[in-house]
């Protein structure tokens, strides 16, 4: 359903991401693994058109959502980031109430319903219903790390994205909180399609349904989770994922 | 290369050795100039204070206060600073209304909407307006925005505080971009990135995260502005008039606390007369607003922006 085929961005003179090819299936996980600065969340950002707000990013190739190309010349990005929602290695709660940080999307996409209702259910999704069903009102910086990042997600989840996009949502959690939204991602993959970029490969190996080895900006293999972990295809995946990294 | 191997002792007996000298003598520099900055500082607001109590003395204080009518050197001289305050006030507001939504929106556009080429180059443009002497200013008042006001209104006097309004709103909307794009800038882009990603458009993302976040700083620009404002003299001096009135109408001429003092001491005062006295509780006043307007926005400057602890 969502799929890029040699998709390349630029920022001014530097490569970030070269000619990467691969098909994101409906409702499955697909986890992004590579060093830092591999290109991981280049291509996150490339899938909702948000590396265009950094300046001198250039983007060619082409990236398809249920086959229409996102950088078609009569597509919104606007639609595109709605439809396909990012959530982010830090948490960014707005420094507003829980109330606003998840009443700001459905608002700006012009939501009609009971924005409480929508409320109790996407928190609900996200697993932080019970920690502030008592004060929505409550200020968001006010949650922990790990309560911030659901938030977060529940965030995203409130303007019905198809697809998310989740770039080291648990970089800056502590293990109990990872878990938390390891579960979480698990339980969103009924309804919704994920790619999640990580640099913890066995959360990839827990969660992911396939994998992608970025290096350099390159994909090297993409291949279902189960073979890039155990006989991979190419040598510098294994070399990657046994920890034998030159 | 030769390796070289000189040795030498580390420490000087006594002297802590010529870099500690140096230090020495560049700190009593620094001190001296320092002290005469600030010593400079002391004599003037000491001279305005004796000048101001000397003027208390003679003038009950609640008459300057309240009292509508200002005619110090009248035979029966009456000292309602009123007029001049509202005068001040009025222009004030007036050019923060002219230069709080050009400077913002100015600032939005920079930060968040324009080009890097587009962007240096209106960003150079609103520098240079910053940096046209307000004589200038005054002459562009007089001789330019009086002439096009009697254009719409031809009952416009020639000395009148809207064309002196609109300038000095000019003239600030500069400090209220250049100050109101810092505090945009301050705000962690991470919030910008995150509402652009909730599929919300650029403006909705600036207006209603990114401003918000930057409430205070924007605060700031907008009373730093205004202190300016209010204590411009030449504009104000040149185009606004010295009738000491409570006109209504902004087509008449007024004249500000920072006139009387400017247009007063421009005649022949001597130190210890009551022009001096008059001038001096006048430019206490003045001081006192300024400098509130000043700290004021300082602190709110030295206040991190909310969520600040999250970039």
């Amino acid at each position: 359903m969502l799929s890029a085929d040699r998709l390349s961005v630029r920022f001014g003179s530097k490569t970030a991401l070269a000619d990467v090819s691969l098909d994101v299936p409906a409702q499955k996980i697909v986890s992004v693994i590579g060093r830092s600065a591999c290109g991981k969340t280049t291509l996150l950002r490339a899938f909702n058109r948000t590396n265009e707000m950094i300046a001198g990013a250039r983007t060619t190739g082409t990236a398809r959502f249920h086959g229409t190309d996102l950088y078609g010349r009569t597509v919104d990005p606007v639609e595109v980031r709605r439809r396909i929602g990012m959530i982010f290695q830090r948490a960014t709660p707005f420094p507003k109430s829980v109330f606003d940080n998840i009443a700001f999307g459905p608002r700006a996409g012009g939501f009609a319903g009971d924005l409480h209702e929508l409320a109790e259910e996407v928190l609900t999704s996200a697993g932080l219903w019970a920690d502030v069903a008592g004060d929505l009102d409550a200020p968001a910086l006010a949650l922990s790390a790990g309560q911030q990042q659901q938030l977060c997600i529940a965030r995203t989840l409130a303007v019905r994205p198809d697809v998310l996009l989740m770039d080291e949502p648990t970089a800056s959690l502590d293990p109990a909180a990872t878990a938390r939204i390891e579960s979480l991602v698990h339980s969103l993959k009924a309804t919704y399609t994920v790619v999640i970029a990580t640099h913890d490969l066995s959360q990839a190996a827990r969660l992911s349904d396939m994998t992608a080895f970025l290096d350099a900006g390159e994909l090297v293999e993409y291949s279902p989770t189960a073979t890039l972990f155990t006989n991979p295809r190419t040598r510098q995946a294994e070399e990657y994922v046994t920890g034998r990294t030159s | 290369m030769v390796a070289r191997t000189v040795t030498r002792p580390l420490f000087l007996e006594g002297t802590g050795g010529p870099g500690a000298r140096a230090d020495r003598v560049a700190r009593r520099v620094f001190l001296a100039c320092a002290a005469l900055t600030g010593g400079t500082a002391a004599v003037v607001l000491g001279v305005l204070a004796v000048g101001a109590a000397q003027f208390f003395a003679e003038a009950p204080a609640g008459g300057f206060f309240a009292g509508t009518t200002w005619a110090p050197f009248a035979e029966e001289p009456r000292f309602g600073v009123w007029p001049l305050v509202a005068a001040t006030s009025r222009i004030t507001i007036g050019a923060i209304l002219v230069a709080a939504p050009l400077g913002l929106l100015s600032a939005v556009y920079l930060q968040h909407y324009a080009g890097r080429r587009t962007g240096a180059v209106v960003a150079a443009a609103v520098a240079a307006l910053a940096s046209v002497p307000t004589v200038v200013f005054g002459y562009v008042a007089l001789n330019a925005a009086t002439p096009l006001l009697r254009l719409v209104w031809p009952g416009a006097e020639a000395f009148n505080g809207a064309s002196a309004t609109l300038v000095v709103g000019l003239m600030i909307a500069p400090t209220v971009a250049f100050l109101g794009r810092e505090a945009l800038a301050a705000v962690p882009p991470a919030y910008f990135h995150a509402g652009m990603a909730l599929g919300a458009s650029r403006g909705r993302v600036v207006a209603l995260v990114v401003a918000p976040a930057a409430a205070r700083g924007i605060a700031a620009a907008v009373l730093l502005a205004m202190a300016r404002a209010v204590g411009e003299t030449m504009i104000v001096t040149m185009a606004a008039g010295s009738h000491a009135g409570l006109a209504w109408s902004p087509l008449e001429g007024v004249r500000t606390l920072t006139a009387f003092v400017a247009q007063t001491s421009l005649g022949d005062i001597a130190p210890d007369g009551p022009d001096f006295r008059a001038v001096a509780a006048v430019a206490a006043l003045l001081f006192v607003v300024t400098y509130a307007m000043h700290a004021a926005g300082r602190a709110l400057l030295a206040r991190r922006p909310a969520g600040s602890a999250h970039p």
